[in-house]
């Protein structure tokens, strides 16, 4: 029987990691719940978020709060390309094939990752953490910074702003009506094309604040983006495509898999989630707790 | 993509005497006498038959794989492991890479092929991701995260001393004796893809494509038909993989990331998915203007992802699907007049 404040601490840092991706995902989620697009560029604009944390941090210079001016000001930016490439690209592709679809937000990742490169170089740049959060605490003998109880609290905050939001307002309640019936929306008087932007840029704004918020836990670097679609692929197909909560089930099962998996079978933690993604498409494609698409 | 799917009982003398013209005078590259020209060629005649295989599945059949470079990376271990652990030849590693990757793709196939569109999608990627996490972290087998390097090349050395009797045949270095070598398999390999597009079975592929509903209606299984396209697909993945570890003088675990299953995908688009040549002009015009463009600037992405949003929006054809339309302009045009 393993130590049980050590597997406490295992899947506290398999929870930490759940929020973030949870962040990340949601975003994208939401786009594919309403827009019917995978799209590989959200892993990119959480890059850019980033990125962007880091630039704004070096303009604001030394002083107080000014971690949480960048990352508000990073999710924004990102929030605005977003919108940005919705309105003038993506959006005559809708009528298009899935396969061009996919390429075009491809081609994205290829070109903002370059456009960043161009900016910011290929050396790793980092942030530090907000001087209010540096510290840390013990619970069960587990060491857990401040900065982790932040994004395990900011995670749930999240989802519950934004189940509030789906679920309570008018806004939201376009947004459920657009993934289910674009056409009859439309004929409501809705303007759905200006919908579309706004979910598009919503999407964009929850992984570039994901991709803010994590630039003080791990490395800015190239690279970054390609790996992170991948895991935000992994837990929005395992929750079930579209689906808000399934999105938030599949982080927290990918954290616990990822961190006790490298306990079990260190080399091969990474195969097990991908194995979990495969077998849930198998048995279940539409995710846990998502819907079949018609 | 529907449209200019050209028929082999309807083509021209033109187009009967294209490949074989086009095999002549690649034959011919290594006799200019650069090193660096053959590379190149070799590298293209490698992707010609990857992106080809995947315009069975994603032109014929009308199933969008994002994982296809799992068929490929594993085609490239199989042969370099071979080759390289156990010195088996390469007439026996280059079979088995073909028959071991359309064996992976029959099992992952055998799920894929329940799922449709986005799904499918997905599940490819899924099982390319899994491929790609076993050569990354199987250290004592595949070498890992450092891959395999040193792959030997097939020996030649029955050529050199055939050479000694038939004139032109010897006196080639090995690199050229191993672009000979990748031509005349993957001539092969595209003569039988060429052959399979053009038999009934093709034919029921792109049936399946334009309606499976109607197919199935009529009679088509259409999952064993998909199935039997994705296998066929990655076995000749398989193929170009085990070809590519020994050009490359090594593998490595991104041969099966999933950034490959992209790039080979642009190259099919590029070409035009619509026709047989159309992936293999893909790979050509791509790693020609990939050679001509990190001469100038390191950023290969940037232009190759502009490039690909241009095409997108102004070319869904692609290069042969454009080339197509301007032929039947030309054509059309001086009747009206």
């Amino acid at each position: 029987m393993p130590d049980p404040s050590f597997v406490f601490a295992q899947s506290l840092s398999g929870l930490t990691a759940a929020m973030f991706l949870f962040l990340i995902a949601s975003g994208l989620s939401l786009i594919f719940g309403v827009l019917r697009v995978l799209n590989f560029a959200h892993g990119t604009f959480y890059m850019l978020g980033a990125y962007s944390a880091y630039q704004i941090v070096q303009w604001l210079g030394p002083g107080p709060g000014r971690f949480w001016l960048a990352a508000l000001g990073a999710a924004l930016a990102v929030a605005a390309l977003g919108g940005i490439v919705e309105h003038f690209l993506f959006r005559h592709l809708y009528d298009k094939e899935e396969l061009y679809q996919l390429l075009f937000t491809y081609a994205l990742v290829l070109i903002l990752s370059d456009v960043a490169k161009i900016f910011w170089g290929t050396q790793q740049k980092s942030v530090s953490r907000p001087p209010e959060l540096t510290g840390s605490f013990a619970l069960f003998g587990a060491t857990i910074p401040h900065y982790n109880l932040l994004i395990l609290l900011l995670g749930p905050a999240i989802a519950l702003a934004f189940w509030f939001v789906l679920q309570r307002t008018r806004a939201g309640r376009f947004i459920r009506a657009a993934a289910l019936d674009r056409e009859t929306l439309g004929a409501l008087g809705v303007n759905v094309d200006r919908l579309y932007t706004v979910v598009f840029m919503l999407g964009s704004f929850l992984g570039g604040l994901g991709g803010a918020l994590i630039a003080p836990m791990r490395a800015t670097v190239p690279g970054m983006d390609t790996e992170v679609i991948v895991e935000a692929f992994v837990v929005v197909v395992i929750g079930g495509l579209g689906s808000f909560w399934g999105t938030f089930l599949g982080a927290l099962i990918y954290g616990q898999v990822l961190s006790f998996g490298i306990l079990l079978f260190p080399r091969f933690s990474i195969f097990a989630v991908f194995a979990l993604m495969a077998a849930v498409l198998i048995v279940r494609p539409w995710g846990l707790l998502g819907r079949p698409l018609r | 993509m529907r449209a200019g799917l050209a028929a082999p009982a309807t083509m021209t003398a033109a187009a009967r005497w294209t490949p074989a013209l086009v095999l002549a005078a690649a034959f011919c590259v290594p006799a200019l006498g650069s090193r660096f020209y053959t590379f190149v060629a070799n590298d293209v005649v490698i992707w010609a038959l990857f992106a080809t295989s995947l315009n069975l599945l994603v032109g014929y059949t009308g199933l969008v794989s994002f994982g296809h470079a799992a068929y490929f990376g594993i085609g490239a271990y199989t042969t370099g492991l071979l080759m390289k652990k156990t010195g088996v030849s390469f007439l026996l590693a280059f079979p088995a890479a073909g028959v071991f990757a359309g064996g992976f793709a029959l099992i992952f196939g055998f799920f894929c092929v329940r799922l449709t569109r986005i799904y499918f999608a997905m599940l490819t990627l899924a099982f390319a991701q899994i491929v790609w996490a076993i050569c990354f972290k199987w250290n004592e087998v595949t070498g890992g995260e450092q891959g395999m390097p040193e792959i030997p090349y097939p020996d030649f050395g029955w050529l050199e001393r055939l050479g000694a009797a038939v004139p032109l045949v010897g006196g080639w270095r090995t690199a050229e004796y191993y672009y000979f070598l990748t031509l005349g398999l993957v001539a092969l390999c595209l003569w039988a893809l060429r052959r399979i597009v053009g038999s009934p079975f093709g034919r029921i592929l792109t049936t399946i494509r334009e309606n499976p509903e109607r197919a199935e209606f009529i009679g088509v299984n259409v999952r064993r038909y998909e199935l039997a396209a994705f296998v066929l697909a990655g076995g000749f993945a398989g193929l170009a993989g085990g070809l590519f570890g020994i050009f490359n003088r090594g593998v490595f675990p991104d041969f099966a990331y999933w950034t490959k299953s992209s790039e080979v995908l642009i190259m099919t688009l590029l070409g035009g998915m619509g026709t047989f040549f159309g992936p293999g002009i893909g790979a050509l015009a791509l790693i020609l203007l990939n050679q001509q463009i990190v001469s100038y600037t390191e950023y290969w992405p940037l232009v190759l992802g502009t490039m690909l949003v241009v095409l997108l929006f102004g070319f869904p054809g692609g290069l042969a699907g454009a080339a197509t339309a301007l032929w039947r302009r030309a054509r059309t045009r001086p009747r009206r007049a």
